[in-house]
């Protein structure tokens, strides 16, 4: 059984449908790229997953339980899905350990001296631990975003999602965010990772899936979806990212 | 009436000074515990809790704080309710602070990124979880400056507590005229008395403000 499993997702703002019905099933320890279109609903699949967007229609299970429509709490979620936004979103106001250990100490209520433990675990696997004190606005934005992984870590879901987590980057910070990632799809962390990183998507993930207009359009494992695309529209598509 | 010395009036506007300061402080910290509660209500309760704080919030700011004084002395009497001027003056500036406040930091909420909400909502925070750890302490950063100087407002609104009876400053003031007769001394001298308390209050919020919004970055 596949960790998780997405069926029929429906999802509308308004009169503009942007999810027509998404079909996918992730084994643990894959690691997807989601790649598509600016606008091809490739944010709001991976906001329905972590229920940020409630979807209209579908289903979505993670480890054969329920997580849509109200069958976890917030806090159940951030336990099974982690997720790390394009723009860092760290608490400017914490430390960068404060930010670590903030949800596991509110929300799983571990004690300080675990939490901090974990928090420190979690930033060495980021390479963050000499800045453990440091406010987010003293590091560059590969290093805010590092953190900004290992806060999600902290909470040890069993998916991440990256949604364009290095599109905010200057380019020489791009590769150090990208290392963490692949140290981790190394570790065998299931990760969902919507990218325009091409480079990255053939060379880390196991999988890649093109969304065109609300649609898995196509997927495949990564050598043969860029060398052999089946559909005009991703040969379009590669060619106009190449 | 001419055994008024400058330094009865001055001693006795003092004394009633004293009574300014007091309305003001329990206006203000009594404002600023119900401005909570409805900041809070009117960001994360249901709409018609939302609703019914924006109403309160819009009859406050939108009617003059004297009506609310009188209606809060005259119509708790017609209610049946006997309190004093006291009580009334403290109630009805209380809520009218609540509200201002209530309006001031709204703002100061809506101003934190959404995109903070949304980190706190992933990792696992519900709403009262979030609001404390995480909105409210970026909001309160930006809160202090306008409410600082909001106070201003309030102790200048504690003079019209002096038409319900309630010696404070002004009415100390009115008291005194009534029989040294000496208007321009005895009210540049209350004038002088309010200034006294706001001018501190309104030169350290621009001080803040400076300081919040100058240095540039968080
Ligand atoms: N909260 C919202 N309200 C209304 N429309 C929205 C909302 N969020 C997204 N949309 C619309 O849904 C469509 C898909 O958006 P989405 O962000 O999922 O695209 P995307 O594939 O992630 O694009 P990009 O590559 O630009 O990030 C877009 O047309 C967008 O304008
Ligand atoms: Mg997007």
């Amino acid at each position: 059984m596949a960790l998780v499993a997405v069926n029929d997702l429906h999802k509308s703002f308004g009169d503009l449908e942007v999810l027509k019905g998404i079909d996918l099933e992730i084994e643990a320890g894959e690691v997807v790229s989601v790649i598509g279109r600016s606008g091809s609903g490739k944010s709001t699949f991976l906001r329905c997953l972590n229920q940020l967007e409630h979807h209209d229609w579908g289903t979505i299970h993670l480890a054969d339980q329920r997580l849509d429509g109200g069958a976890m709490s917030p806090g159940e979620l951030s336990q099974n899905v982690g997720m790390v936004f394009q723009s860092f979103n760290l608490f400017p106001h914490k430390t960068v350990i404060e930010n670590v250990m903030l949800a596991p100490v509110v929300v799983k209520q571990t004690p300080r001296a675990e939490a901090r433990q974990i928090a420190e675990q979690m930033l060495d696997k980021v390479g963050m631990l000499e800045k453990i004190d440091a406010y987010p606005a003293q590091l560059s934005g590969g290093q805010q975003q590092r953190v900004a992984i290992a806060r999600a870590l902290a909470m040890q879901p069993k998916v991440l999602l990256c949604d364009e987590v290095t599109s905010a980057l200057d380019p020489e910070l791009v590769g150090e965010v990208l290392h963490v990632l692949e140290s981790l799809a190394a570790e065998g962390m299931t990760l969902i990772l919507v990218t325009h990183e091409m480079k990255f998507a053939r060379d880390v993930s196991h999988r890649v899936v093109f969304m065109h207009h609300g649609h898995i359009h196509e997927a495949g494992d990564p050598q043969t979806l860029f060398t052999q695309p089946k559909t005009p529209e991703l040969s379009q598509f590669i060619a106009s990212i190449l | 009436m001419t055994d008024f010395t400058l330094w009865d009036i001055v001693r006795n506007l003092l004394l009633a000074g004293r009574w300014t300061v007091v309305l003001s402080l329990i206006a203000f910290a009594g404002g600023a515990c119900v401005g909570l509660m409805l900041t809070l209500l009117r960001m994360g309760g249901l709409w018609p809790i939302r609703w019914l704080v924006r109403l309160y919030v819009d009859l406050f700011q939108g009617t003059p704080l004297l009506m609310q004084l009188f209606l809060a002395y005259f119509g708790a009497a017609v209610l049946g309710f006997d309190i004093s001027a006291w009580t009334a003056a403290s109630v009805a500036l209380t809520l009218f602070t609540s509200a201002f406040l209530c309006d001031i930091w709204r703002g100061c909420v809506e101003a934190v990124p959404s995109g903070q909400w949304q980190a706190a909502r992933v990792l696992g925070l519900n709403y009262l979880q979030s609001m404390r750890h995480v909105i409210l302490p970026q909001a309160l950063r930006l809160a202090v400056p306008p409410t600082v100087g909001f106070s201003v407002q309030v102790i200048k609104g504690t003079a019209l507590a002096s038409v319900i009876g309630f010696v404070e400053l002004t009415k100390a003031g009115t008291m005194l005229n009534n029989a040294a007769f000496a208007p321009f001394t005895i009210f540049a001298l209350v004038a002088l008395g309010y200034f006294i308390l706001c001018y501190p209050l309104s030169r350290y919020a621009r001080y803040l403000e400076r300081k919040l919004y100058g240095a540039g970055s968080r």
